[in-house]
């Protein structure tokens, strides 16, 4: 019933071979801008004044309450109703899909990223930051060496849940015309119009990726979180 | 305001939370079950379950959707065909909401799962020692205390759930989002219709987390919390 030859011609291989670069990159880009925002962000986050952390607050608020899809056609199809907007030195990029999608992912990213790091940041025992004080560190060199070092190891575990979710998100550049694994398997989808093989083919690279992903976390943690490990005997 | 297109938004939130709801209420049913097997002593019912919970979690809910939407009818039909019976059309609506059913029953089958372990080995023992038998110990006893360690799970897909509705309206079916790009692209405003739908969508998360609230205090009667 289920007929994979036509996956396997050099056309079509190539098109997914494109699509997995296509679906790499926007996760890298898009993953490397937002954990680049995030930290300071979260430094916001965490202050005591509401003048800094409330815009910070609203932000995350906003995009983590909102459908990822919609945050794309506003920049993608959204944009385009202004004119200032239209007539900017910004429009090649803001009408161009792939540089959209990445800022779209990048903004989405951050801000579930800011509220991990934020939460990471709160947990930190109490007795660390005393001890940081004691020895007479500024706000400053707290925050470099003692409390994002420390925050940043232990959001990893959270972190590659976020990343799995990323390579997901990732699927709905498809929806703005263009080419990653989702959409190769679409394109294939409406010449053959053989809905299932295009599609398991594309769900087969994404399992993969998301085991592999997993894999490479659970190395990591294995290495930076070793110190929080259960002693070993 | 809207040009008269108010009530056409108006009419695409009300298909987003119907949607939204009935997949809500497939996932809770594939979630329950789901559970109980990964939990149950059959190895083969508890493998079964767990290959279901991690490919569907390890694939993208677009793909699951365009993959289900496009090939489940053919499938369905190609089954009803062997058995004998004619073809059948399937409702756009129902398609939707069992896609979105059968991708969020598998994360809520893991919520589920840890909240049944959280409750003490000895509310089974004690329904046992009543002489209860296994499905009514579970319905009686460890269903309404489970319900508290599910809450903040259940609360977490739910919002991840009303938002995933927004795929719908890539394979065509008139919910908010869909009506927003087409009032958006009658008038040319895009922006401003899309910025409304996402005022909708944060309405309902909010409300979903004030009711988040009032059933965590509900449920958490009578427990008592450690003083920090």
């Amino acid at each position: 019933m289920l007929d994979f030859a036509m996956l396997i011609e050099p056309d079509n291989l190539k098109l997914y071979a494109d699509g997995l670069l296509t679906t790499l990159k926007l996760l890298l880009v898009s993953l490397a801008c937002g954990l680049a925002v995030s930290v300071p962000l979260s430094v916001l986050r965490v202050a005591k004044s509401p003048l800094l952390y409330g815009p910070v607050w609203l932000y995350t608020y906003v995009i983590r309450g909102t459908p990822m899809l919609l945050q794309l056609y506003l920049i993608y199809y959204g944009l385009s109703q202004f004119a200032v907007v239209r007539d900017s030195l910004a429009w090649p990029l803001l009408s161009d899909a792939s540089f959209c999608a990445m800022l779209a992912l990048a903004i989405n990213t951050c801000a579930y990223t800011t509220e991990m790091l934020a939460g990471a940041i709160r947990a930190t025992s109490h007795g660390e930051v005393e001890a940081a004080k004691s020895v007479g560190m500024s706000r400053a060199t707290l925050y470099r060496r003692i409390l994002l070092p420390s925050a940043l190891r232990r959001s990893l575990p959270a972190y590659s849940n976020e990343v799995v979710m990323m390579l997901h998100a990732t699927s709905l550049a498809s929806t703005v015309t263009l080419l990653d694994i989702t959409g190769a398997a679409d394109r294939l989808y409406s010449t053959y119009y053989m809905p299932f093989e295009p599609f398991l083919a594309a769900a087969l690279v994404y399992l993969l990726l998301t085991w592999g992903l997993v894999r490479v976390f659970r190395q990591l943690e294995g290495r930076y979180l070793a110190y929080l490990a259960p002693r070993s005997h | 305001m809207f040009e008269g297109y108010t009530g056409y938004i108006v009419a695409g939130a009300t298909t987003t939370l119907e949607i939204a709801l009935s997949s809500l209420a497939v996932a809770t049913v594939l979630g329950l079950m789901g559970a109980a097997c990964r939990l149950a002593p059959n190895l083969l019912l508890s493998r079964v379950a767990e290959t279901y919970s991690t490919l569907v979690r390890g694939v993208p809910d677009l793909v699951l959707m365009l993959l289900v939407f496009y090939g489940g009818q053919i499938a369905a039909n190609a089954l009803l065909e062997a058995l004998g019976l004619p073809a059948m059309d399937f409702n756009q609506f129902m398609a939707g909401v069992l896609t979105l059913g059968f991708i969020y029953g598998a994360y809520l089958s893991e919520t589920f799962r840890g909240a049944i372990m959280a409750v003490p080995k000895g509310q089974w023992e004690a329904g046992w020692a009543y002489g209860m038998g296994r499905s009514r110990v579970f319905l009686r006893i460890i269903l309404p205390q489970m319900i508290r360690f599910a809450i903040p799970g259940y609360t977490n897909n739910w919002l991840v759930l009303t938002k995933a509705t927004a795929l719908v309206s890539v394979i065509g079916l008139q919910d908010m989002m869909f009506r927003a790009r087409e009032a958006g692209a009658a008038t040319r405003e895009p922006f401003t219709y899309l910025l409304v739908v996402g005022a909708v969508y944060l309405a309902i998360t909010s409300v979903s987390l004030l009711l988040l609230k009032w059933a965590e205090k509900r449920y958490s009667a009578g427990v008592r919390m450690g003083e920090i």
